[in-house]
């Protein structure tokens, strides 16, 4: 009575997450025109901004316009350190963005805090949002991004992202229903 | 430095200052918390002293001090003041500087508020306050700065554990890839 | 809090309540409260502003720091004097080696090393401050230009940013967080072949600011937007502890490395530019001209840099070489203890400064004679400006608000500590 999917394993998921050729196509679209939201605080916006820069360019990857508004972009960037008292605005510009988003946390304070372990720095931005890929680095070189940014194209195009994937759940959940 | 701005505070102010000291080439003024007020106006407005330009207010908590190399007497007792209200000063015609040093009971943890004489102090005090929990009356605008109002506790007391969070979002009820999906599951968020 | 009646004559453009005509009168325009961060996209790090608004002028603002407060003081408590370098390192971050510079200088005070720093170390520390000057008004330039529409000079800056970098990336090890300086003095020497780069990468930097100057300093657009905002008295800015190209563009002729020169800066020769109005645009202008000002320093301590060591001779601070530490158990020991224990200051308390991109950054600490300082308070000048900001952005436009931040320089890190 009814679908049960149960995985344990991200990569697992891409078993019963089986794409369909406009799903591709769509994948392949959005990975190389992805619109950035830099959600700036630290010192790696410096690295983010040589990034950006004329010789680190990421354009070159599609990546080049950041847009400052949440509905208007798609992988949503949270470079440096994130506090608690940052915690609700990250939450809500992530909850504002339009699926399908992405994130990535830029630098070792975004994925687990760094070397901040104090009453005020939130342990890496995964405590509030799910993040796809993770970048190490205090700061990171900008080959280490540009090295991360092709690993979530991978991820995009293989439909492996996580708000992909909740959207893959609940649709084959809502047709298990529909059959059941 | 200038040896002479402690002499002539102390000639001016004879009931207000406990006692001076010079350390690494800073002047040091212990000042009683009742006379402070009158003594940080004429620092600044006497013209052989004209400290104009606030540099930084904070606050020390001497709780469980005791150095190393010195006499044990120098350590921190329960009897002894637990926090000392530090401001300092420059002149800039005449290039001093001084730092003014109020000791605070934990019990009453209050000092009267420089942020009239000098502004820069307002957000400093502030500062202080949440960090340490120190009262300064007289203040226009006192609350917490950098945490949030909803943070109990001041967190640079030595009592205060580092990594003691206080999260502002709740981390239990978010839907982060959940694991296994089974029909029956309905997530609590919506 | 002003009552309604007061803050409609502040609305209503400062005309007496009587003066208003009939419609004026029948219908006032309400206030607006509008967030401003504390993600916006002036790429100044994190700060909520909270404005109350008449159309496009603020009448009231809220300025709410503490968005990235990393408890640098309560973290200073648990780490040794040596492991507090890579958390100055990220104090102000566009100038890192300033930062460290000053922590070292604060230890060596309280343990009565300042004079005996061997004298490369001190040019050494000179010459990377300074490179770390120039990328931080290189990055505060680039990045207001930015911002009031000129994209051009904020990619010619970060050209010339990522030259900086390189070298630093030669001397150090990491391109934006070094944590290169050392108690008694620096951790490595400076590569081959420095001078001969640093001196060809001084002259591509005055050619990028020839362009961006050209670009910038006779423009219509630029100059409308940074003329007459945002101005501060020389009186105000000394009340307010304003330091820096913020108080040298209003008059304040104070300068560390004149006023209280450290280091060997008495040995080198350079000019304090000085500002009249100071609104932004001599803010603007103040920081250029520093910025020739820095290479002319590097120019000339790359001349006058003598030989010696990089550290002093003290076992007190210096680790052991490393072949003693491996063959001798004395100087295994003493490198253990240095490691575990930390670098022993004397007990005591100090406040030494240095002068950073924004101003006087100084570090008070309280030492206790164990390895890890009992207090380490940071006296960061951003803080201070950013308390002027609300000053500053009254009765100005929304769109004002951009400059008026951007040339204030307000580092996040350095801020909120």
């Amino acid at each position: 009575m009814g679908v049960e999917i149960t995985t344990t394993r991200l990569e697992d998921a891409a078993k019963w997450a089986k794409s369909t050729m406009v799903e591709r196509t769509s994948n392949w679209g959005r990975k190389f025109s992805l619109f950035t939201y830099p959600f700036v605080t630290a010192c790696c916006g410096m690295e983010f901004m040589s990034v950006a820069g004329p010789k680190y360019d990421i354009a070159r990857f599609g990546a080049e316009v950041p847009r400052f508004s949440p509905r208007q972009s798609d992988l949503l960037m949270v470079v440096g350190t994130v506090t608690e008292k940052q915690g609700p605005a990250v939450k809500r510009v992530y909850d504002q963005m339009a699926e399908p988003k992405w994130v990535i946390a830029f630098g070792v304070c975004a994925s687990t805090g760094g070397f901040y372990q104090n009453y005020h720095t939130m342990p890496g931005v995964d405590q509030v949002i799910p993040v796809d890929v993770y970048i190490p680095g205090c700061p990171p070189r900008p080959e280490q991004v540009l090295d991360a940014l092709i690993l979530l194209m991978d991820r995009v195009q293989s439909g492996r992202g996580h708000s992909q994937l909740r959207a893959k759940r609940e649709q084959l959940i809502a047709a298990g229903q529909d059959e059941g | 430095m200038a040896q002479k701005v402690l002499d002539s505070l102390k000639a001016h102010h004879p009931a207000a200052i406990e006692h001076t000291e010079s350390q690494h080439g800073d002047e040091i003024a212990w000042v009683k918390r009742d006379h402070l007020l009158a003594v940080a106006t004429w620092l600044k407005t006497d013209p052989t002293m004209r400290f104009d330009a606030p540099v930084f207010c904070t606050c020390i908590d001497r709780l469980d001090w005791r150095p190393l190399g010195v006499p044990l007497s120098q350590a921190w007792t329960e009897d002894k003041p637990r926090f000392e209200v530090c401001y300092q000063l420059r002149s800039v015609t005449h290039r001093y500087r001084i730092r003014l040093k109020i000791a605070v009971l934990e019990s009453d943890p209050s000092v009267p508020s420089l942020a009239g004489l000098w502004p820069a102090f307002n957000w400093q005090e502030r500062e202080t306050f949440d960090m340490y929990g120190i009262r300064f009356d007289g203040h226009p605008d006192l609350r917490r700065i950098y945490l949030y109002d909803e943070f109990v506790g001041y967190p640079l007391r030595k009592d205060y554990p580092k990594e003691k969070r206080q999260p502002l979002v709740r981390r239990d009820d978010l839907p982060m890839n959940p694991i296994k999906v089974a029909r029956e599951h309905k997530p609590e968020h919506k | 809090m002003a009552d309604s009646q007061t803050l409609k004559q502040l609305v209503l453009g400062r005309k007496d309540v009587q003066d208003l005509s009939d419609t004026e009168h029948d219908l006032p325009p309400d206030l607006m409260t509008v967030n401003m961060g504390p993600s916006h996209p002036a790429m100044h790090g994190t700060v909520r502003i909270v404005l109350t608004v008449d159309g496009e002028r603020v009448v009231k603002s809220d300025v709410q720091p503490g968005y990235l407060h990393r408890c640098f003081e309560k973290e200073s408590e648990y780490a040794t004097y040596t492991q507090i370098f890579p958390y100055t390192d990220r104090l102000n971050y566009v100038s890192p080696m300033i930062n460290n510079c000053g922590w070292a200088m604060v230890a060596e005070k309280l343990m009565g090393l300042t004079s005996s720093i061997p004298k490369r170390a001190e040019y050494i520390r000179v010459i990377v401050s300074e490179m770390s000057r120039i990328t931080d008004h290189l990055t505060c330039i680039g990045a207001s230009a930015m911002e009031l529409g000129a994209f051009g000079p904020f990619l010619f800056f970060l050209k010339a940013r990522e030259w900086m970098y390189e070298l630093l990336e030669k001397v150090s090890g990491a391109r934006l967080t070094h944590t290169y300086v050392r108690i008694g003095g620096v951790s490595k020497d400076l590569p081959d072949n420095f001078a001969a780069d640093l001196t060809h990468t001084l002259d591509e930097t005055a050619k990028v600011m020839v362009e961006v100057e050209q670009m910038l300093n006779g423009n219509k657009i630029f100059r409308d937007r940074m003329a007459g905002i945002g101005a501060l008295t020389r009186e105000d800015a000394i009340a307010t502890g304003c330091v820096g190209p913020i108080a040298r563009a209003c008059g304040v002729d104070y300068d560390v490395r004149k006023d209280y020169p450290y280091s060997v800066y008495p040995e080198v020769e350079f000019d304090v530019p000085l500002g009249t109005t100071g609104d932004c645009l001599d803010r603007y202008l103040v920081r250029i001209e520093e910025l020739k000002q820095s290479i002319s320093i590097l120019r000339q301590c790359l001349k006058q840099i003598p030989d010696g060591r990089i550290l002093v001779d003290d076992p007190r601070c210096s680790l052991p070489p490393k072949k003693d530490t491996y063959n001798t158990i004395e100087s295994m020991i003493r490198h253990f203890k240095h490691i575990v224990d930390g670098i022993k200051v004397p007990a005591g308390e100090s406040y030494a400064f240095v002068e950073g991109g924004n101003g006087e950054l100084g570090f008070f600490v309280v030492a206790d004679g164990t390895g890890r300082p009992f207090k380490a308070y940071c006296r960061s000048p951003s803080f201070v400006h950013l308390s002027t900001a609300g000053q500053l952005i009254q009765d100005h436009l929304i769109a004002d608000i951009v400059p008026i931040f951007g040339m204030i320089n307000m580092i996040g890190g350095e801020c909120d500590k």
